[in-house]
């Protein structure tokens, strides 16, 4: 049976049956959506800390609630503003929430590998929730598990991701899980945002959108960070909009099931325009419905959970 | 003291007698040296099956004094040096202060004076306080004993004062040491740009911002007929260049470190700050290219780069971390283990990157076994195999990469001046 590691840093390191049980058991912490009262003793006694050095409400509370949920201990610190500003050391950091007796560790960091260096330095597991530009692995499985339940299937799907490869830890989670589950995964940007060695990963690279959508199951559109346009990676947000952005007439060229998705936040009338954000092929709401499923069933399976009956009692 | 080292196999390319025989040495000097020599009453010291050597010297590392002497000082940088087998370092000048007027100078020489294991040269640096904007008082630092100059760790991005400085140091017949990196290429790259900074998620600094400036340079160097040494060659097209300008006739040099021509960017798979360094460790096509490039004799220098720093400022952030490894203690057996063992150099080629070809590149008096020479030489144990362990640095810092590498071939004894530094296992007070 699969087991998972102590910690989730990405989806680079699991394989494929260790990803479908964390879909699988998100499959049953979905049922307690349905619920009128949505609390499970589960964690009871656990204490799980979030610690985000970069500001993210939506993930965040996405971790909140999935902890809450499952009646664990949380703590939430922001610590741009606290322990870095003093001058404590990020190992000193993670040394005293060691001491304290905290079980799970939830980061968000704007420096690639940050999650790594916190593994390294304490026993208590460690969920990445985003590390620059490297992985984003519970943004990753959310949409794999969104694909699954509205495709049900993840095998033989044609995937195109669009948008900021470069920088995102998006589009990579995505990338080692669809293409692990069997996916073909396509990959659009303008070449500037293509990252060097991304055909490696698995993945077709192509710079023309409609192409790409012709015979795509499932479209994921990334958010072009704004503050990026002074690298001068593209001229103009119109520009862009008009090469990459899925609007309602390129919606209409494609297959009439495609499935549309955005991680969010999204810049609406930039790389996805209103009327596509909120059309019936759309998924993005149901997404994040998603996430808190994924979390709780993530936090479950790393404090040592086995089996996913025990979550409903 | 007196010594003679009896049937070991002398390997000195640039002196007249190499093959297993007999060294003499005595007063400080190389007395002697061929087959059967008279032992009259010097010490023996039985080397068969042992190496008998130059002493390495290490033309690029950072022995961190003045300013820094909580990761390395002149002394422990020596001792370092001499259990590597370097018996002459020279160290460069980005120092605090910064090694950019005959004061800083003199204190360095003042300081390897008193504490000093290896010899030390100063290298002074190219600009007042390492701005890249206005020459530092070269001659007045040639004088005082500095050997070359450079800016090392910071590229000199104005081309006129890349100019101007080849043009006056003439002058000195001093080479100036560049490292390269278009800093608006590098960015805020901190590994090299390719299949692993993209896995990783780390900013990359792609091969193109070193080839950038070597070709800018190689056509400076060309016009002013100066004398140009590439620090840390770390790319495939630098080392073409490099090689395509040597061919037509330019005044250049180039060196490798072991950790370029020994690792890939893959080693930094677990964000492990000991492998980030500058110019970075790049993929294996570059790796290969160094290794042809030091095989064909495009690149004529081993040198360390030895970069001290403390544990604190290492055990971060990846991208927070400073750049730089130690290197002095492992030079030698890396370089034997990978180029040697692997079939890319012969032990002559790898005592004249080691030793003769630094010599001659800063007019330093060494890199010879020769009667009348100042007797600076190691014997080295070819087949002792070690395991390098951060307990037995004799550096300060211990920021190596090759902690817990399995090493051929070790530095057993060294003499500085005729004087016996080490012996063994250890340092001879």
């Amino acid at each position: 049976m699969a087991k998972l590691p102590k910690d989730l840093l990405g989806l680079r390191e699991l394989n494929a049956e260790q990803i479908q049980l964390i879909l699988d058991t998100a499959t049953a912490c979905k049922d307690i959506f349905s619920r009128d009262l949505k609390k499970v003793p589960t964690l009871r006694g656990k204490t799980v800390v979030t610690l985000f050095f970069e500001p993210s409400t939506r993930t965040r509370t996405s971790f909140e609630i999935a902890g809450k949920w499952m009646s664990a201990d949380l703590v939430n610190l922001t610590v741009s503003s606290s322990s870095v500003a003093k001058g404590e050391s990020f190992v000193d950091t993670a040394r005293t929430l060691e001491a304290m007796g905290v079980d799970l560790i939830i980061i968000r960091h704007s420096l690639g590998g940050t999650p790594r260096l916190l593994a390294d330095s304490v026993a208590a597991h460690v969920i990445n929730a985003g590390d620059g530009a490297h992985e984003h692995p519970t943004q990753g499985l959310l949409d794999l598990y969104s694909i699954r339940e509205k495709k049900g299937r993840i095998a033989g799907l044609n995937v195109v991701i669009v948008g900021d490869i470069l920088h995102s830890r998006v589009a990579k989670s995505n990338i080692y899980g669809l293409t692990k589950l069997g996916a073909k995964v396509t990959v659009v940007a303008p070449p500037t945002l293509i990252p060097k060695g991304i055909g490696e990963f698995g993945v077709t690279i192509e710079t023309d959108l409609d192409k790409a959508l012709r015979d795509a199951d499932v479209v994921n559109i990334l958010r072009i960070q704004l503050e990026r346009q002074t690298k001068a990676y593209f001229p103009t947000l119109r520009e862009y909009s008009k090469l990459f952005g899925v609007n309602l007439s390129r919606l209409r060229q494609a297959r009439p099931d495609l499935l549309v998705m955005h991680p969010g936040p999204a810049n609406l009338g930039v790389e996805i325009s209103e009327e596509v954000s909120v059309h019936d092929q759309s998924v993005i709401t149901e997404q994040v419905t998603n996430g808190v499923a994924v979390r709780m069933a993530l936090l479950y399976l790393l404090t040592g959970g086995g089996n996913k009956d025990e979550i409903l009692h | 003291m007196k010594y003679c080292i009896k049937g070991g196999e002398i390997v000195n390319p640039a002196g007249e007698y190499s093959g297993v025989g007999d060294l003499l040495l005595d007063a400080g000097q190389v007395v002697a040296v061929g087959q059967e020599l008279p032992v009259e009453d010097a010490v023996i010291i039985q080397a068969e099956g042992k190496m008998v050597l130059p002493g390495l010297i290490d033309m690029h590392c950072h022995l961190r004094e003045p300013g820094r002497e909580d990761e390395e000082t002149i002394a422990s940088g020596t001792r370092a040096a001499v259990k590597g087998g370097f018996t002459a370092v020279a160290c460069m000048a980005n120092t605090n202060p910064v090694a950019d007027g005959a004061v800083v100078i003199e204190y360095v020489l003042s300081k390897a004076r008193q504490n000093g294991w290896a010899k030390v040269y100063p290298i002074g640096a190219i600009t007042k306080g390492l701005k890249g904007e206005e020459l530092a008082e070269m001659g007045e630092m040639a004088e005082a004993g500095a050997v070359a100059f450079s800016d090392d760790g910071k590229t000199l991005t104005n081309p006129a004062v890349l100019r101007s400085a080849l043009e006056y140091a003439a002058l000195f017949d001093r080479p100036l040491l560049l490292h390269e990196e278009e800093p608006k290429l590098a960015d805020a790259g901190v590994m090299h740009e390719g299949y692993w900074s993209t896995v990783l998620g780390l900013p990359g600094i792609p091969a193109l911002a070193e080839d950038v400036m070597i070709a800018r340079d190689l056509l400076i160097a060309e016009y002013t007929g100066g004398k140009v040494h590439f620090c840390h060659l770390s790319t495939a097209k630098g080392v073409g260049m490099l090689a395509e300008a040597k061919r037509r006739g330019l005044n250049v040099s180039g060196e490798a470190t072991p950790h370029h021509f020994t690792l890939t960017d893959q080693a930094l798979e677990n964000y492990d700050t000991a492998f980030r360094v500058s110019p970075p460790l790049r993929s294996e096509e570059h790796r290969e290219a160094l290794r042809r490039g030091l095989q064909d004799g495009t690149i004529q220098v081993i040198a360390t780069d030895h970069a001290p720093h403390s544990l604190e400022e290492k055990h971060r952030e990846f991208a927070l971390a400073p750049t730089g490894m130690i290197g002095l203690e492992t030079a030698f057996s890396v370089a034997w283990t990978e180029l040697v063992l692997g079939g890319w150099l012969t032990k002559e080629q790898l005592v004249e990157k080691l030793s003769v070809n630094p010599a001659r590149l800063l007019n330093l008096p060494a890199g010879r076994l020769q009667p009348g020479d100042l007797a600076d030489l190691i014997i080295v144990d070819p087949e002792w195999e070690w395991v390098v362990k951060p307990e037995e640095i004799a550096s300060k810092s211990k920021n190596s990469p090759f902690i817990g590498r399995k090493l051929k071939a070790r530095v057993e004894t060294v003499w500085v001046n005729g004087i016996l530094k080490y012996d063994g296992q250890k340092f001879v007070e």
